[in-house]
Parts: C-alpha cells; structure tokens; sequence
C-alpha cells in the first residue's frame, strides 16, 4: 500500500477558532441590543 | 484566572444582569469547541464562520429576553443550536456535505461519465458505418442472416423458420459471413476500434 503524504484537513478539526472580527462583532452585537418590556410584550433595540 | 473558576450557570448569570464581560469569557472558553463542531459538518471555514456568528446571535436574544432556563448546561444548549442550524444551513442548500477529496478514498473512483465525449462519438458512428458497407458486401444469404442475428438479436432457431432453412445451415451461413469481414478487414487494414 503507498503512503500517502498530503494533509488530511478533515483531521485538524480540532485546533480551530472563529476569527477574531467574528468575535467582535458578536460583543459589538450584544452591547448594542437591549429589550425592553412593555405590558409583557419584548422589543428588542439595536443602539449603535 | 479568576474566569476558569466561575461557572458557566454563574456567567450566565452574571450576562443577564448586564455584565458584558461574562459573555466575553463565554464566547472564549467555548469558541473552539463550538467551531470546530460546525466545521467538522459543513467543511467550509465561512460557512462555519456564519453559522458561528448566526448561533450567539440567538444565544445573546435569547439570553437578553430573559427567555434561557437551563442553568448549568449552558454548552450542550449552544451546541444544540449549532446543530440546528447546521440542519437549516444544508435544507436550504438541499444539499449533502461534498466530498474534497482529501481523504484515501477519491469520490471519482466509483464516479464515472459514461457518455461519449464528441470526439469519441463520431469515431463511434463512422466504425458503425464503416461495418454497415462492409456487411453490403457479403453475399445475400450471409448478410441476411448476420443481419437478423446482430441487429435484430434473433436466436438461430427463429433464423431457420424465418429463411426456411435449417438451424446447421444458418449457423454456418453466420460462421462463412464473419470469416469472410474478418478477411476483407484483413486485407484492407480497417481498423474498427474505438
């Protein structure tokens, strides 16, 4: 059987991470929202 | 330091009171996990990357309206909502995950085109035709009967009653007929290959 040498990426699942943008973005995005409640109906505010 | 020892329940918690920070050391000791768990089923960084952001988009919402009660599973939750949209990711697409290639097994070894490609169609056609002018030049009783057994795929016995000879002599009429192409291929050096 010959040895295959190319990289399997499938197998390097395991070290991987979003971007630092994408991350961000999501504490910009959490920030930015704010619900309020009004006679138990929610509505959700985006401030930026 | 101080974050590896809060609880996940506690910075939830913590989040929905207002503390930003806690879903900062959220999103952080989980980003990799939940990552690489996306990627690992739609084998695209950028899609991973959208259905990442897409998944703490309804974690924060959910969070915020205060509509979240499964204190002390906070991972297990978020990976359920990855999977979720994972699932919704590949239905709107309808489609399953591809194949790159990678692997020891090639999708392309039990993926073929079995179709003729243009070229290889007209040299197809000019062998058949070139085998059609040659079967004219047998004599009448030979060519009649190649002519049902190859072309119209009748077994020698249908053969014998259609010509009204016996199967032995029909038999050998198809035996004379391919003897003689074979010689005139022969002799004129016709190549009928493919």
């Amino acid at each position: 059987m010959a040895k295959i040498y190319s990289e399997n990426s499938i197998k390097k699942v395991d070290n991987l991470n979003p971007k630092e943008e994408t991350v961000s973005f999501l504490l910009n995005y959490s920030k930015a929202l704010s619900v309020i409640t009004c006679n138990e109906l929610k509505f959700e505010t985006l401030l930026n | 330091m101080q974050h590896e020892i809060i609880t996940d329940a506690t910075l939830v918690s913590n989040y929905i009171k207002g503390d930003e920070g806690a879903l900062e050391t959220l999103i952080i000791r989980h980003k990799q996990k939940i990552y690489s768990f996306i990627y690992s089923k739609v084998y695209d960084r950028d899609v991973a990357e959208d259905i990442f952001q897409d998944t703490f988009i309804k974690v924060i919402r959910t969070l915020k309206r205060g509509a979240y009660n499964e204190e002390g599973k906070f991972l297990p939750w978020v990976m359920r909502i990855s999977h979720n949209l994972v699932i919704d990711f590949f239905r709107k697409n309808n489609r399953m995950p591809k194949f790159d290639n990678t692997g020891e097994f090639s999708i392309f070894s039990v993926l073929s085109d079995s179709s003729l490609n243009a070229e290889k169609a007209i040299i197809k056609e000019q062998v058949e035709n070139d085998v059609r002018r040659l079967v004219d030049e047998l004599p009448e009783d030979q060519k009649e009967v190649l002519m049902m057994r190859i072309y119209k795929d009748m077994s020698f016995k249908e053969i014998s009653e259609r010509t009204g000879v016996s199967i032995n002599t029909a038999l050998g009429r198809m035996r004379y007929a391919l003897i003689n192409l074979r010689k005139i291929i022969d002799k004129h050096n016709i190549v009928l290959t493919n």
